[in-house]
Protein backbone atom coordinates (compact mmCIF):
# COMPACT_ATOMS: atom_id res chain seq x y z
CA UNK A 1 0.00 0.00 0.00
CA UNK A 2 2.72 2.40 1.00
CA UNK A 3 4.63 1.26 -2.02
CA UNK A 4 1.79 2.17 -4.34
CA UNK A 5 1.57 5.50 -2.60
CA UNK A 6 5.23 6.27 -3.26
CA UNK A 7 5.14 4.99 -6.82
CA UNK A 8 3.53 8.15 -8.26
CA UNK A 9 6.16 10.17 -6.39
CA UNK A 10 8.83 8.13 -8.08
CA UNK A 11 7.25 8.62 -11.48
CA UNK A 12 6.72 12.35 -11.02
CA UNK A 13 10.33 12.74 -10.09
CA UNK A 14 12.26 14.67 -12.66
CA UNK A 15 15.24 12.59 -13.67
CA UNK A 16 18.52 14.22 -12.67
CA UNK A 17 20.94 15.20 -15.37
CA UNK A 18 23.21 12.35 -16.32
CA UNK A 19 26.42 14.10 -15.48
CA UNK A 20 25.73 15.36 -11.96
CA UNK A 21 28.65 14.84 -9.58
CA UNK A 22 26.70 13.86 -6.49
CA UNK A 23 29.72 13.88 -4.23
CA UNK A 24 30.48 17.47 -5.17
CA UNK A 25 26.78 18.33 -4.88
CA UNK A 26 26.71 17.11 -1.27
CA UNK A 27 30.22 18.15 -0.35
CA UNK A 28 31.42 14.59 0.07
CA UNK A 29 35.15 14.45 0.24
CA UNK A 30 36.96 11.46 -1.09
CA UNK A 31 38.89 9.63 1.60
CA UNK A 32 41.75 7.72 0.13
CA UNK A 33 42.83 4.64 2.02
CA UNK A 34 46.50 3.99 2.21
CA UNK A 35 47.08 1.37 -0.50
CA UNK A 36 49.46 -0.57 1.74
CA UNK A 37 47.68 -0.57 5.10
CA UNK A 38 44.13 -0.03 3.89
CA UNK A 39 43.73 2.64 6.56
CA UNK A 40 42.44 6.16 6.31
CA UNK A 41 45.28 8.50 7.30
CA UNK A 42 44.74 10.50 10.50
CA UNK A 43 46.09 13.87 11.60
CA UNK A 44 49.73 13.55 12.67
CA UNK A 45 50.30 12.88 16.36
CA UNK A 46 53.19 11.89 18.58
CA UNK A 47 53.50 8.13 18.91
CA UNK A 48 54.19 6.73 22.33
CA UNK A 49 53.27 3.69 24.40
CA UNK A 50 51.98 6.17 26.95
CA UNK A 51 49.05 6.75 24.54
CA UNK A 52 47.79 3.27 25.45
CA UNK A 53 46.46 4.77 28.66
CA UNK A 54 47.70 2.03 31.01
CA UNK A 55 50.96 0.51 32.13
CA UNK A 56 51.60 -3.07 31.00
CA UNK A 57 51.40 -6.06 33.34
CA UNK A 58 54.62 -7.47 34.74
CA UNK A 59 55.62 -10.94 33.67
CA UNK A 60 54.12 -13.33 31.15
CA UNK A 61 51.19 -14.76 33.10
CA UNK A 62 48.53 -12.42 31.73
CA UNK A 63 49.65 -12.83 28.11
CA UNK A 64 49.53 -16.60 28.63
CA UNK A 65 45.95 -16.41 29.97
CA UNK A 66 45.02 -14.58 26.76
CA UNK A 67 46.60 -17.22 24.54
CA UNK A 68 49.68 -15.19 23.69
CA UNK A 69 49.81 -12.85 20.73
CA UNK A 70 47.69 -15.16 18.58
CA UNK A 71 44.96 -15.32 21.19
CA UNK A 72 45.07 -11.57 21.70
CA UNK A 73 44.78 -11.12 17.91
CA UNK A 74 41.64 -13.27 17.83
CA UNK A 75 40.16 -11.42 20.81
CA UNK A 76 40.91 -8.01 19.28
CA UNK A 77 39.41 -9.12 15.95
CA UNK A 78 36.30 -10.52 17.56
CA UNK A 79 35.93 -7.43 19.74
CA UNK A 80 36.21 -5.23 16.65
CA UNK A 81 33.63 -7.29 14.75
CA UNK A 82 31.21 -7.28 17.69
CA UNK A 83 31.57 -3.57 18.34
CA UNK A 84 31.22 -2.40 14.74
CA UNK A 85 28.09 -4.52 14.32
CA UNK A 86 26.56 -3.79 17.73
CA UNK A 87 23.25 -1.94 17.30
CA UNK A 88 23.70 -0.37 20.74
CA UNK A 89 26.74 1.63 19.63
CA UNK A 90 26.15 1.62 15.86
CA UNK A 91 25.60 5.37 15.83
CA UNK A 92 29.03 5.98 17.34
CA UNK A 93 31.08 3.53 15.30
CA UNK A 94 29.40 4.28 11.96
CA UNK A 95 31.82 5.74 9.48
CA UNK A 96 34.94 5.17 11.56
CA UNK A 97 37.94 3.33 10.21
CA UNK A 98 37.49 -0.31 11.14
CA UNK A 99 40.84 -1.28 9.63
CA UNK A 100 42.73 1.13 11.80
CA UNK A 101 40.67 0.27 14.87
CA UNK A 102 41.36 -3.44 14.41
CA UNK A 103 45.11 -2.78 14.27
CA UNK A 104 45.37 -0.23 17.09
CA UNK A 105 43.08 -2.08 19.50
CA UNK A 106 45.21 -5.21 18.99
CA UNK A 107 48.37 -3.21 19.67
CA UNK A 108 46.87 -1.67 22.79
CA UNK A 109 45.70 -5.01 24.21
CA UNK A 110 48.99 -6.68 23.28
CA UNK A 111 51.03 -3.86 24.83
CA UNK A 112 49.04 -3.78 28.10
CA UNK A 113 49.09 -7.58 28.38
CA UNK A 114 52.87 -7.45 27.99
CA UNK A 115 52.85 -9.70 24.95
CA UNK A 116 55.61 -7.82 23.17
CA UNK A 117 53.96 -5.06 21.15
CA UNK A 118 54.23 -1.31 20.97
CA UNK A 119 51.11 0.84 20.80
CA UNK A 120 51.21 3.23 17.88
CA UNK A 121 47.69 4.65 18.12
CA UNK A 122 46.40 7.90 19.54
CA UNK A 123 45.74 8.54 23.20
CA UNK A 124 42.29 7.73 24.59
CA UNK A 125 41.18 11.31 25.12
CA UNK A 126 41.91 12.59 21.63
CA UNK A 127 40.68 9.44 19.86
CA UNK A 128 37.35 9.50 21.72
CA UNK A 129 36.68 13.20 22.04
CA UNK A 130 33.52 14.30 20.33
CA UNK A 131 32.11 10.77 20.05
CA UNK A 132 29.61 11.61 22.77
CA UNK A 133 29.94 8.24 24.46
CA UNK A 134 27.95 7.54 27.59
CA UNK A 135 28.57 5.03 30.33
CA UNK A 136 25.94 2.77 28.79
CA UNK A 137 28.02 2.70 25.59
CA UNK A 138 31.12 1.84 27.59
CA UNK A 139 29.19 -0.98 29.26
CA UNK A 140 28.17 -2.28 25.83
CA UNK A 141 31.82 -2.21 24.73
CA UNK A 142 32.89 -4.01 27.90
CA UNK A 143 30.26 -6.69 27.30
CA UNK A 144 31.62 -7.19 23.77
CA UNK A 145 35.13 -7.53 25.12
CA UNK A 146 33.92 -9.95 27.81
CA UNK A 147 32.28 -12.05 25.12
CA UNK A 148 35.45 -12.06 23.00
CA UNK A 149 37.57 -13.05 26.02
CA UNK A 150 35.08 -15.71 27.09
CA UNK A 151 35.14 -17.26 23.63
CA UNK A 152 38.93 -17.56 23.95
CA UNK A 153 38.51 -19.19 27.38
CA UNK A 154 40.30 -16.43 29.27
CA UNK A 155 39.72 -17.20 32.97
CA UNK A 156 37.22 -14.77 34.50
CA UNK A 157 39.63 -13.42 37.13
CA UNK A 158 42.15 -12.65 34.36
CA UNK A 159 39.41 -10.95 32.32
CA UNK A 160 38.71 -8.73 35.30
CA UNK A 161 42.39 -7.97 35.86
CA UNK A 162 42.59 -6.79 32.27
CA UNK A 163 39.37 -4.78 32.59
CA UNK A 164 40.89 -3.18 35.70
CA UNK A 165 43.54 -1.66 33.41
CA UNK A 166 40.89 -0.31 31.03
CA UNK A 167 38.23 0.82 33.50
CA UNK A 168 40.01 4.01 34.63
CA UNK A 169 40.11 5.14 30.97
CA UNK A 170 36.41 5.98 31.35
CA UNK A 171 37.61 9.40 32.49
CA UNK A 172 38.90 10.05 28.96
CA UNK A 173 36.16 8.21 27.09
CA UNK A 174 32.79 8.86 28.71
CA UNK A 175 31.66 12.33 27.76
CA UNK A 176 28.10 12.58 29.01
CA UNK B 1 4.76 19.92 -8.78
CA UNK B 2 8.23 18.77 -7.79
CA UNK B 3 10.38 21.14 -9.76
CA UNK B 4 13.62 21.16 -7.85
CA UNK B 5 15.94 18.21 -7.92
CA UNK B 6 15.48 17.85 -4.16
CA UNK B 7 14.76 15.23 -3.06
CA UNK B 8 16.87 13.55 -5.71
CA UNK B 9 15.61 10.37 -7.26
CA UNK B 10 18.07 8.13 -5.42
CA UNK B 11 16.78 9.40 -2.10
CA UNK B 12 13.19 8.74 -3.09
CA UNK B 13 14.15 5.33 -4.36
CA UNK B 14 15.80 4.56 -1.04
CA UNK B 15 12.72 5.78 0.74
CA UNK B 16 10.54 3.56 -1.39
CA UNK B 17 12.88 0.67 -0.77
CA UNK B 18 12.72 1.26 2.94
CA UNK B 19 8.95 1.02 2.76
CA UNK B 20 8.99 -2.33 1.01
CA UNK B 21 8.54 -5.18 3.47
CA UNK B 22 11.75 -6.31 5.10
CA UNK B 23 12.72 -9.43 3.08
CA UNK B 24 13.06 -7.42 -0.14
CA UNK B 25 14.87 -4.52 1.43
CA UNK B 26 17.12 -6.79 3.41
CA UNK B 27 18.99 -7.77 0.26
CA UNK B 28 20.20 -4.25 -0.02
CA UNK B 29 20.92 -3.38 3.54
CA UNK B 30 23.18 -5.40 5.75
CA UNK B 31 21.81 -6.14 9.19
CA UNK B 32 20.15 -2.83 9.94
CA UNK B 33 17.16 -4.87 11.02
CA UNK B 34 17.70 -4.21 14.73
CA UNK B 35 18.12 -0.50 14.48
CA UNK B 36 19.84 1.34 17.30
CA UNK B 37 18.33 0.81 20.67
CA UNK B 38 20.18 4.10 21.13
CA UNK B 39 17.10 6.06 20.19
CA UNK B 40 16.06 8.86 22.49
CA UNK B 41 14.27 6.27 24.50
CA UNK B 42 12.92 6.44 27.99
CA UNK B 43 14.68 3.22 28.81
CA UNK B 44 17.26 2.03 26.35
CA UNK B 45 18.26 -1.56 27.02
CA UNK B 46 20.08 -3.35 29.78
CA UNK B 47 22.45 -0.42 30.06
CA UNK B 48 24.10 -1.51 33.31
CA UNK B 49 26.61 -4.31 33.57
CA UNK B 50 25.17 -7.51 34.98
CA UNK B 51 24.60 -7.53 38.74
CA UNK B 52 25.73 -3.89 39.13
CA UNK B 53 22.17 -2.90 40.07
CA UNK B 54 22.78 -5.18 43.08
CA UNK B 55 19.97 -6.99 44.86
CA UNK B 56 17.36 -5.55 47.21
CA UNK B 57 17.91 -5.05 50.91
CA UNK B 58 15.11 -5.92 53.29
CA UNK B 59 14.52 -2.14 53.45
CA UNK B 60 13.89 -2.06 49.71
CA UNK B 61 16.97 -0.09 48.68
CA UNK B 62 19.46 -1.68 46.30
CA UNK B 63 22.38 -3.30 48.04
CA UNK B 64 23.05 -6.62 49.62
CA UNK B 65 20.37 -8.45 51.52
CA UNK B 66 20.95 -6.62 54.78
CA UNK B 67 23.49 -3.88 54.07
CA UNK B 68 22.86 -0.68 52.16
CA UNK B 69 25.13 -0.18 49.13
CA UNK B 70 25.88 2.93 47.08
CA UNK B 71 24.36 1.24 44.03
CA UNK B 72 21.29 2.54 42.22
CA UNK B 73 18.43 0.15 41.45
CA UNK B 74 17.37 -0.84 37.94
CA UNK B 75 19.28 -1.66 34.79
CA UNK B 76 19.45 1.83 33.26
CA UNK B 77 22.23 4.38 33.07
CA UNK B 78 22.32 8.14 32.58
CA UNK B 79 19.49 8.32 30.06
CA UNK B 80 16.97 5.92 31.50
CA UNK B 81 14.66 5.11 34.34
CA UNK B 82 15.24 1.61 35.63
CA UNK B 83 13.04 -0.37 37.91
CA UNK B 84 13.50 -3.41 40.08
CA UNK B 85 11.04 -5.42 42.12
CA UNK B 86 11.72 -8.13 44.63
CA UNK B 87 10.22 -10.68 46.97
CA UNK B 88 12.20 -11.85 49.99
CA UNK B 89 11.60 -14.54 52.55
CA UNK B 90 13.64 -15.34 55.64
CA UNK B 91 12.94 -18.62 57.37
CA UNK B 92 13.98 -18.53 61.02
CA UNK B 93 13.55 -21.04 63.84
CA UNK B 94 10.89 -18.96 65.59
CA UNK B 95 9.74 -16.51 62.95
CA UNK B 96 8.87 -16.15 59.30
CA UNK B 97 9.84 -12.88 57.62
CA UNK B 98 8.57 -11.82 54.23
CA UNK B 99 8.98 -8.58 52.34
CA UNK B 100 8.46 -7.26 48.85
CA UNK B 101 9.01 -3.97 47.20
CA UNK B 102 9.97 -1.93 44.19
CA UNK B 103 12.68 0.59 43.48
CA UNK B 104 13.14 3.10 40.68
CA UNK B 105 16.59 4.14 39.51
CA UNK B 106 16.46 7.49 37.77
CA UNK B 107 19.39 8.22 35.44
CA UNK B 108 21.62 6.09 37.66
CA UNK B 109 21.57 9.04 40.04
CA UNK B 110 18.48 8.86 42.24
CA UNK B 111 16.80 5.83 43.68
CA UNK B 112 13.27 5.81 45.10
CA UNK B 113 12.19 2.67 46.87
CA UNK B 114 9.32 1.15 48.76
CA UNK B 115 9.18 -2.07 50.70
CA UNK B 116 6.53 -3.76 52.76
CA UNK B 117 7.79 -5.95 55.58
CA UNK B 118 5.69 -8.66 57.21
CA UNK B 119 7.09 -10.41 60.25
CA UNK B 120 5.13 -13.45 61.38
CA UNK B 121 5.72 -14.09 65.08
CA UNK B 122 4.26 -17.63 64.90
CA UNK B 123 4.37 -19.28 68.35
CA UNK B 124 6.30 -16.38 69.84
CA UNK B 125 3.20 -14.26 69.36
CA UNK B 126 1.30 -16.46 71.76
CA UNK B 127 4.20 -16.55 74.22
CA UNK B 128 4.42 -12.75 74.22
CA UNK B 129 0.68 -12.45 74.58
CA UNK B 130 0.07 -10.60 71.30
CA UNK B 131 -1.55 -13.62 69.72
CA UNK B 132 -0.51 -16.79 67.93
CA UNK B 133 0.86 -15.93 64.48
CA UNK B 134 0.58 -12.21 65.03
CA UNK B 135 2.19 -10.45 62.06
CA UNK B 136 4.11 -7.22 62.52
CA UNK B 137 3.99 -4.98 59.45
CA UNK B 138 6.03 -2.04 58.32
CA UNK B 139 6.23 0.24 55.28
CA UNK B 140 9.63 1.59 54.29
CA UNK B 141 9.98 4.49 51.85
CA UNK B 142 13.50 5.21 50.72
CA UNK B 143 15.39 7.74 48.65
CA UNK B 144 19.05 7.50 47.76
CA UNK B 145 21.24 9.78 45.69
CA UNK B 146 24.60 8.95 44.17
CA UNK B 147 26.93 11.72 45.25
CA UNK B 148 30.14 10.80 43.50
CA UNK B 149 32.29 8.07 42.07
CA UNK B 150 31.58 5.01 40.03
CA UNK B 151 31.12 1.43 41.16
CA UNK B 152 33.20 0.05 38.26
CA UNK B 153 34.99 2.82 36.36
CA UNK B 154 37.06 5.92 37.04
CA UNK B 155 39.71 6.18 39.70
CA UNK B 156 40.19 2.63 41.02
CA UNK B 157 40.47 3.94 44.56
CA UNK B 158 37.42 6.20 44.52
CA UNK B 159 34.24 4.31 45.38
CA UNK B 160 30.71 5.14 44.38
CA UNK B 161 29.26 7.08 47.29
CA UNK B 162 25.55 7.54 47.98
CA UNK B 163 23.49 9.24 50.63
CA UNK B 164 20.12 7.78 51.54
CA UNK B 165 17.13 8.36 53.78
CA UNK B 166 14.50 5.85 54.77
CA UNK B 167 11.20 6.66 56.35
CA UNK B 168 9.90 3.65 58.22
CA UNK B 169 6.32 3.43 59.30
CA UNK B 170 5.50 0.61 61.70
CA UNK B 171 1.87 -0.44 61.31
CA UNK B 172 1.70 -2.11 64.72
CA UNK B 173 2.33 0.84 66.99
CA UNK B 174 0.54 -0.80 69.91
CA UNK B 175 3.01 -3.69 69.98
CA UNK B 176 5.97 -1.30 69.59
CA UNK B 177 4.66 0.74 72.54
CA UNK B 178 4.05 -2.40 74.60
CA UNK B 179 7.70 -3.49 74.25
CA UNK B 180 8.81 -0.01 75.31
CA UNK B 181 9.54 1.75 72.00
CA UNK B 182 9.24 5.52 71.98
CA UNK B 183 7.82 5.79 68.46
CA UNK B 184 6.14 3.88 65.71
CA UNK B 185 7.86 5.72 62.91
CA UNK B 186 11.41 6.70 62.30
CA UNK B 187 13.91 7.97 59.80
CA UNK B 188 17.24 6.31 59.00
CA UNK B 189 20.03 8.15 57.21
CA UNK B 190 22.62 6.10 55.34
CA UNK B 191 25.95 6.93 53.73
CA UNK B 192 27.38 4.13 51.61
CA UNK B 193 30.60 3.63 49.69
CA UNK B 194 30.88 0.71 47.27
CA UNK B 195 33.56 -0.30 44.79
CA UNK B 196 34.17 -3.26 42.51
CA UNK B 197 37.91 -3.84 42.67
CA UNK B 198 38.20 -5.46 39.24
CA UNK B 199 41.84 -6.41 39.71
CA UNK B 200 40.71 -8.76 42.49
CA UNK B 201 37.14 -9.44 41.28
CA UNK B 202 36.09 -8.17 44.67
CA UNK B 203 33.24 -5.86 45.58
CA UNK B 204 33.61 -4.05 48.88
CA UNK B 205 30.92 -2.02 50.60
CA UNK B 206 30.99 0.06 53.75
CA UNK B 207 28.07 2.05 55.06
CA UNK B 208 27.13 4.09 58.08
CA UNK B 209 23.56 4.39 59.31
CA UNK B 210 22.03 6.82 61.75
CA UNK B 211 19.03 5.08 63.23
CA UNK B 212 16.73 4.64 66.20
CA UNK B 213 15.15 1.47 64.82
CA UNK B 214 14.58 -1.58 67.00
CA UNK B 215 14.88 -4.73 64.92
CA UNK B 216 14.89 -2.59 61.82
CA UNK B 217 11.76 -0.76 63.05
CA UNK B 218 9.55 -3.83 63.37
CA UNK B 219 9.69 -3.22 67.13
CA UNK B 220 9.38 0.54 66.78
CA UNK B 221 11.96 3.25 67.28
CA UNK B 222 14.04 4.22 70.30
CA UNK B 223 12.85 3.53 73.79
CA UNK B 224 11.54 5.57 76.63
CA UNK B 225 14.98 5.27 78.23
CA UNK B 226 17.06 5.77 75.08
CA UNK B 227 15.54 7.84 72.30
CA UNK B 228 18.75 9.04 70.65
CA UNK B 229 20.05 8.28 67.22
CA UNK B 230 22.97 5.89 67.17
CA UNK B 231 25.58 5.41 64.48
CA UNK B 232 25.68 1.87 63.09
CA UNK B 233 27.89 0.21 60.47
CA UNK B 234 27.18 -2.08 57.56
CA UNK B 235 29.67 -3.92 55.45
CA UNK B 236 29.81 -6.37 52.59
CA UNK B 237 32.46 -8.20 50.61
CA UNK B 238 31.62 -10.21 47.50
CA UNK B 239 33.75 -12.20 45.09
CA UNK B 240 32.72 -12.31 41.44
CA UNK B 241 33.07 -15.80 39.99
CA UNK B 242 31.54 -14.86 36.67
CA UNK B 243 29.42 -12.09 35.20
CA UNK B 244 26.42 -13.89 36.60
CA UNK B 245 27.55 -15.32 39.89
CA UNK B 246 28.90 -13.84 43.11
CA UNK B 247 29.42 -15.13 46.63
CA UNK B 248 29.82 -12.84 49.60
CA UNK B 249 29.26 -11.99 53.20
CA UNK B 250 27.60 -9.11 55.01
CA UNK B 251 27.50 -7.51 58.40
CA UNK B 252 25.09 -5.03 59.94
CA UNK B 253 25.40 -3.63 63.45
CA UNK B 254 22.28 -2.66 65.36
CA UNK B 255 21.47 -0.73 68.50
CA UNK B 256 19.81 -2.33 71.51
CA UNK B 257 17.56 0.52 72.60
CA UNK B 258 15.01 -1.79 74.22
CA UNK B 259 17.53 -3.76 76.27
CA UNK B 260 16.21 -7.01 74.81
CA UNK B 261 19.68 -8.20 73.80
CA UNK B 262 19.27 -7.24 70.12
CA UNK B 263 22.21 -8.62 68.10
CA UNK B 264 24.17 -7.56 65.05
CA UNK B 265 23.34 -9.35 61.82
CA UNK B 266 25.54 -11.46 59.53
CA UNK B 267 24.99 -13.36 56.35
CA UNK B 268 26.77 -15.40 53.71
CA UNK B 269 25.14 -15.07 50.31
CA UNK B 270 25.25 -16.29 46.74
CA UNK B 271 23.62 -14.27 43.98
CA UNK B 272 22.99 -15.56 40.49
CA UNK B 273 21.60 -13.87 37.41
CA UNK B 274 20.04 -16.60 35.20
CA UNK B 275 19.04 -13.89 32.71
CA UNK B 276 19.96 -10.22 32.35
CA UNK B 277 16.80 -9.24 34.20
CA UNK B 278 16.52 -11.76 37.02
CA UNK B 279 18.65 -12.11 40.12
CA UNK B 280 18.18 -14.96 42.56
CA UNK B 281 19.80 -14.70 45.99
CA UNK B 282 20.18 -17.32 48.66
CA UNK B 283 21.87 -16.66 51.96
CA UNK B 284 22.50 -18.12 55.33
CA UNK B 285 21.57 -15.36 57.75
CA UNK B 286 22.37 -15.06 61.42
CA UNK B 287 19.99 -12.54 62.97
CA UNK B 288 20.88 -13.40 66.55
CA UNK B 289 18.33 -12.69 69.22
CA UNK B 290 14.93 -11.28 68.24
CA UNK B 291 12.56 -10.26 71.05
CA UNK B 292 14.57 -12.40 73.52
CA UNK B 293 14.32 -15.49 71.30
CA UNK B 294 17.96 -16.26 70.56
CA UNK B 295 19.68 -18.15 67.77
CA UNK B 296 17.61 -16.86 64.87
CA UNK B 297 19.63 -18.33 62.01
CA UNK B 298 18.15 -19.47 58.77
CA UNK B 299 17.69 -19.18 55.06
CA UNK B 300 17.29 -15.87 53.27
CA UNK B 301 15.81 -16.20 49.79
CA UNK B 302 15.12 -13.50 47.26
CA UNK B 303 13.91 -13.25 43.69
CA UNK B 304 14.34 -9.96 41.89
CA UNK B 305 13.43 -8.72 38.43
CA UNK B 306 14.99 -5.56 37.05
CA UNK B 307 14.74 -3.53 33.86
C1 LIG C 1 38.08 1.35 27.92
C2 LIG C 1 37.40 1.26 26.81
C3 LIG C 1 37.97 1.61 25.44
C4 LIG C 1 39.21 1.38 24.94
C5 LIG C 1 40.39 0.71 25.64
C6 LIG C 1 39.24 1.92 23.59
C7 LIG C 1 40.34 1.88 22.74
C8 LIG C 1 40.40 2.49 21.50
C9 LIG C 1 41.56 2.57 20.66
C10 LIG C 1 42.90 1.96 20.97
C11 LIG C 1 41.22 3.26 19.55
C12 LIG C 1 42.12 3.61 18.37
C13 LIG C 1 42.77 4.96 18.54
C14 LIG C 1 43.42 5.40 17.25
O1 LIG C 1 42.78 5.30 16.18
O2 LIG C 1 44.55 5.89 17.29
C15 LIG C 1 39.83 3.61 19.69
C16 LIG C 1 39.09 4.30 18.74
C17 LIG C 1 37.72 4.39 18.78
N1 LIG C 1 36.89 4.07 19.81
FE1 LIG C 1 37.47 3.29 21.55
N2 LIG C 1 38.01 2.43 23.31
C18 LIG C 1 37.21 2.27 24.41
C19 LIG C 1 35.90 2.65 24.54
C20 LIG C 1 35.13 3.12 23.51
C21 LIG C 1 33.72 3.39 23.61
C22 LIG C 1 32.86 3.27 24.87
C23 LIG C 1 33.32 3.79 22.38
C24 LIG C 1 31.94 4.15 21.93
C25 LIG C 1 30.92 3.36 22.07
C26 LIG C 1 34.48 3.79 21.52
C27 LIG C 1 34.48 4.14 20.19
C28 LIG C 1 35.61 4.32 19.43
C29 LIG C 1 35.59 4.81 18.08
C30 LIG C 1 34.36 5.19 17.27
C31 LIG C 1 36.93 4.87 17.67
C32 LIG C 1 37.46 5.36 16.33
C33 LIG C 1 37.82 6.81 16.44
C34 LIG C 1 38.26 7.37 15.11
O3 LIG C 1 38.12 6.69 14.10
O4 LIG C 1 38.75 8.51 15.10
N3 LIG C 1 35.56 3.37 22.24
N4 LIG C 1 39.34 3.13 20.88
Amino acid sequence: MLFTATLPLLLMQQAPAENVDWDAEFGVEEVARDPETGEIPVEPYEQSNANAGATPFDGEAMAAHFGGREGIRRIADRFTDLSFSDPRVAGIFAGHDEVRFRRTIFEQFCYILNAGCDYTGRDMRSSHSGLGSRKADLNAIVENLQQAMREEDVPFAAQNRFLAKLAPMSRDIVER
Amino acid sequence: MIKTIWPPAPAVATLALALIPAPLAAQDTTSTAEEPARAEGFAEYNAKLLLTNAVSTIDGASGGGISNWATIAGRQESRGIGVQAHVTAVLLPDYFYQSHGVALGIADRVELSYARQNFDTQDVGAALGIGQGYVLNQDVFGAKVRLLGDLVYGDPLVPQVSLGVQYKHNLDGAVAAAVGAADDDGVDVTLSATKLFLSHSLLVNAAARLTKANQNGLLGFGSVADDDYSLQFEGAVAYQFSRRFVIGGEFRSKPDNLGLGEDDWFDLFAAYAPTDNITLTAAYADLGSIATFTGQRGAFLQAQVAF
